[in-house]
């Protein structure tokens, strides 16, 4: 046991500061954890968001010490405690209250995406067949828990605020799962060029870096991505090609 | 008066995991206006802590198993207490329910000839389970999410339903208040679906998210519905025991059913000691048939590890209190071991349950690819719950439907894992369905405004009230459950617990919460005290009225299974007086063709 000073970040839209709470810290603990027990001692109405506690609903989502992190995977004994350790909402969202904020923005972007559209069954009862090495990679992009940590870190978010002409990190993987979806048939693409704002990526690689699922977003989902849509509309020969096409009609 | 906002829809879903999309899903789809209310985001229900996978005899992987086989292993999980009718609609619907998921985008791991791979389970004759490794839970919520959206819902997030209303013998809408703001909503509807979830957090030691504290199914019971089998709560025997902070964080069947053995301080294999009658027939005696088994020889009877739910746990209890438990309290579950049969053993582990290594490596510096893992028994699921009709899943109050883990009957005494998922697949459908015919074909009635005066006086009362802290009052019910309304139950302990409840009950009463309504969690605790409290109380006078050890209900003053207690289910009922009525019924006899297909298979 060893008591240990938290900065923890109190108040709303209006303003607020960091207020120091102490509480004590047992084997195994996570932040979450601390967090939790600031609250039942001191502070019944700290906001917090939560559900698992287990890494696998993506709810705790915060800046601890400045990184982005889910609170309940992030030990305590990995944490230097001789100095506050400061526990921040997410920056790249508008606050609602201490380490609560406004996520709703990513679900709205979310449903302006094309569903999913698969081909017609293969068989007369009504399935497909798919084979394991097929679906890795969609597999890889369906582990988000959509903690939006990636949304946060992400510059063109956090720094520019472009919300309205770029998408972010995780609606690109997701993005990428449907069009890598083996029965999928539908086309995404002018939407990822146009409203999906895929050119404002310069690939710094910081979403993949703070993913707590360890998906390659950058790597595997947005650089495919970017490939598509570069070979769709920017390819000088396949754009010729087509013009010729649409002449010949 | 404060002011609120009103909406009126057709159908009211109340919780979105699994369930209540998918019976949003299913009404939508029926042409009438949904309201969906999510009491956290969306897509962050309990449901995405599933894990292993979801039951449904697809056969893909043995092409003897069929819905026949599927309802006699449910009911013989249940140790014959559950609801036939479910357990047939279920065994019967459940492969459509998984293959549609495919069809709207779920993955689901694939076999060698490209369909959905199916994995064992405890209690599943053949392999049984579709996953996608160890987060199928994950994969159904945002298949089931990411299709609802597209389905004109309205969807009212992080908005948490107080109260239902009544007129008269019908449930009429739901008085709410949303936690961003913490103002009040009015919602309006024709027919209500409860799909809650279940009360894990009611105990000190569980596998349950924040969100489950039973409030759906006390929701109903203050509405007046009936409540049915609530003595009956699951206790998964594998939980995290080391460190304290993650104690009852669950490590999935999965892990068994990939050839994990469980093992006491002196390294023996003791679930081979104490097999149930029920199940010699189908249990192997011997270490090597168990793991030829696991790895699909189908000729191999199932390792002991892989007995039902209810009695693992008790075994490990059992190792643990005779002083062969592992350091921290609990026993060895090993997945490494299999280095010794397989090459590459531990990719394989990686591949197939990754979320546990993931686990194990953040949260206890364990590699479970090269040493054991410690657990014990957590509180993962509760069997009771609303009583629903089989086919409509209507509760006994007009209107209002229930179904997933709030509602009860399909799983009887105890539920076999994988069987969950299934269950909010099938019967959220089926739920959805009827609210939506419900809603047809009733009128709506006007909320009165002196019934939501009365609501809103009730939800501000905490601001008003102390010096209890509401959180101290919730930690000292959860110690207080574990200890006299746990694993192994008795008599004394039982009325011990309810006199425990009743005090809480006074405390509750001045239970305070300090701050303003916006995001306040005491606020927020405050209100829940009332439905752990009712969800509690219930579960420990179901739980002495049924004198008899079954399923994952154990009396150690009545250790052995009743014939009378056989043929009754307990239910539960809040009286004119306010006082809980506890009743026993007794069970419908079995259609005979279905009492011929448990015949056949035993």
């Amino acid at each position: 046991m060893a008591t240990v000073t938290f900065n923890i970040w109190r108040g709303d839209h209006e303003g607020g500061k960091l207020e120091p709470y102490n509480t004590e810290i047992s084997e195994g603990m996570v932040v979450l954890d601390a967090v939790h027990q600031i609250q039942a001692e001191h502070a019944n109405d700290l906001a917090v968001r939560w559900n698992c506690k287990a890494g696998k609903c993506g709810s705790c989502s915060a800046e601890i010490n400045g990184r982005p992190k889910l609170m309940c995977m992030t030990r305590m004994s990995d944490m230097p405690t001789d100095k506050p350790v400061k526990v921040e909402p997410m920056k790249a969202f508008p606050l609602i209250k201490d380490l609560v904020t406004d996520v709703s923005w990513n679900y709205r972007v979310k449903q302006k995406i094309k569903k999913f559209k698969p081909r017609p069954p293969d068989h007369e009862d009504g399935t497909w067949r798919m084979f394991q090495a097929d679906i890795d990679r969609v597999q890889e992009f369906r582990k988000c828990i959509e903690c939006f940590l990636c949304q946060d870190v992400c510059h063109v978010l956090r720094e520019h605020q472009l919300h309205d002409t770029f998408i972010g990190p995780r609606q690109m993987v997701f993005n990428a799962a449907l069009e890598m979806h083996p029965l999928d048939t539908e086309d995404r693409l002018k939407n990822l060029k146009e409203e999906g704002g895929i050119g404002f990526c310069n690939i710094t690689k910081c979403c993949t870096t703070v993913c707590p699922e360890s998906i390659t977003i950058t790597d595997n989902a947005i650089i495919p991505l970017k490939e598509r849509v570069a070979d769709r509309f920017y390819d000088p020969l396949k754009k010729l090609f087509r013009l010729f096409k649409k002449n010949e009609k | 008066m404060d002011r609120y906002e009103k909406y009126e829809h057709d159908v009211l879903i109340i919780g979105t995991g699994g369930a209540g999309l998918r019976a949003a899903i299913e009404a939508s789809a029926a042409g009438v206006s949904v309201g969906v209310v999510c009491r956290s985001l969306l897509g962050k229900a309990h449901t995405v802590m599933a894990e292993g996978g979801v039951a449904a005899s697809l056969a893909n992987v043995d092409e003897r198993d069929g819905w026949k086989v599927h309802f006699t292993d449910t009911m013989r999980g249940g140790q014959y207490l559950n609801n036939w009718r479910m357990a047939e609609l279920h065994a019967r619907e459940s492969p459509d329910r998984v293959r549609e998921l495919e069809a709207w985008g779920a993955l689901f791991d694939r076999t060698k000839d490209g369909r959905i791979l199916q994995r064992n389970f405890g209690g599943h004759k053949y392999p049984r389970l579709a996953h996608v490794g160890d987060r199928t839970g994950l994969e159904m919520i945002r298949t089931l999410q990411d299709h609802g959206i597209h389905q004109g819902l309205s969807i009212y997030q992080e908005c948490t339903i107080t109260a239902l209303i009544k007129n008269e013998d019908r449930v009429i809408g739901a008085f709410a208040y949303d936690r961003e703001k913490g103002k009040f909503k009015v919602f309006q509807a024709k027919s209500v679906v409860l799909s809650t979830g279940g009360m894990g957090r009611i105990y000190k030691i569980t596998s349950n998210s924040w969100d489950c504290t039973g409030s759906g199914i006390s929701l109903a019971y203050h509405a007046g519905a009936e409540l049915i089998d609530m003595e009956f709560v699951q206790f998964h025997p594998t939980g995290m025991v080391w460190p304290p902070s993650v104690r009852g964080l669950l490590i999935t069947e999965g892990v068994r059913g990939e050839g994990g053995v469980l093992r006491n301080s002196e390294n023996s294999r003791f679930m081979f000691n104490d097999i149930p009658d029920l199940y010699r027939n189908q249990t192997s005696d011997n270490e090597d048939e168990g793991w030829r088994y696991t790895q699909g020889d189908r000729e191999a009877k199932r390792p002991p590890e892989l007995l039902t739910r209810d009695h693992v746990a008790r075994c490990i209890v059992r190792e643990v209190k005779e002083g062969r438990g592992s350091p921290h309290g609990g026993v060895f579950l090993d997945i490494a071991w299999i280095k010794d049969k397989i090459p590459n053993a531990a990719a394989h582990i990686k591949r197939k349950l990754p979320s546990m290594y993931h686990q194990f490596k953040e949260l206890a510096n364990i590699d479970i690819t090269r040493e054991p893992m410690e657990v014990g028994p957590t509180t993962h699921y509760i069997m009771g719950g609303i009583r629903v009709d089989a086919d409509t899943q209507m509760t006994s109050i007009n209107g209002l439907f229930a179904a997933g883990e709030c509602a009860a009957g399909l799983h009887g005494a105890n539920r076999l894992g994988g069987n969950s998922l299934s269950d909010l697949l099938v019967f959220g459908k089926r739920a959805g369905e009827y609210a939506a015919g419900f809603a047809r074909e009733n009128e709506m009635v006007q909320v009165q405004e002196h019934q939501v005066e009365e609501l809103a006086a009730e939800a501000l009362a905490p601001f008003e009230k102390g010096p209890e802290n509401p959180f101290q009052i919730q930690g000292d019910l959860q110690v207080m459950m574990q200890d006299l309304v746990g694993i192994i139950r008795s008599e004394s302990g039982l009325s011990k617990a309810l006199e425990g409840i009743g005090k809480l009950w006074e405390r509750a009463k001045n239970a305070g919460s300090g701050g303003n309504r916006s995001y306040n969690p005491g606020w927020h605790t405050a209100l829940e005290l009332k439905h752990m409290l009712t969800v509690a109380e219930a579960i420990a006078r179901a739980a002495k009225e049924r004198q008899e050890s079954r399923g994952g209900h154990y009396r150690e003053d009545y250790t052995g299974k009743s014939e009378a207690f056989g043929q009754v289910n307990i239910t539960v009922r809040k009286q004119e007086n306010g006082t809980m009525n506890v009743e026993q019924i007794p069970i419908k006899p079995i259609r005979d063709d279905l009492m011929q297909t448990i015949q056949e298979m035993k």
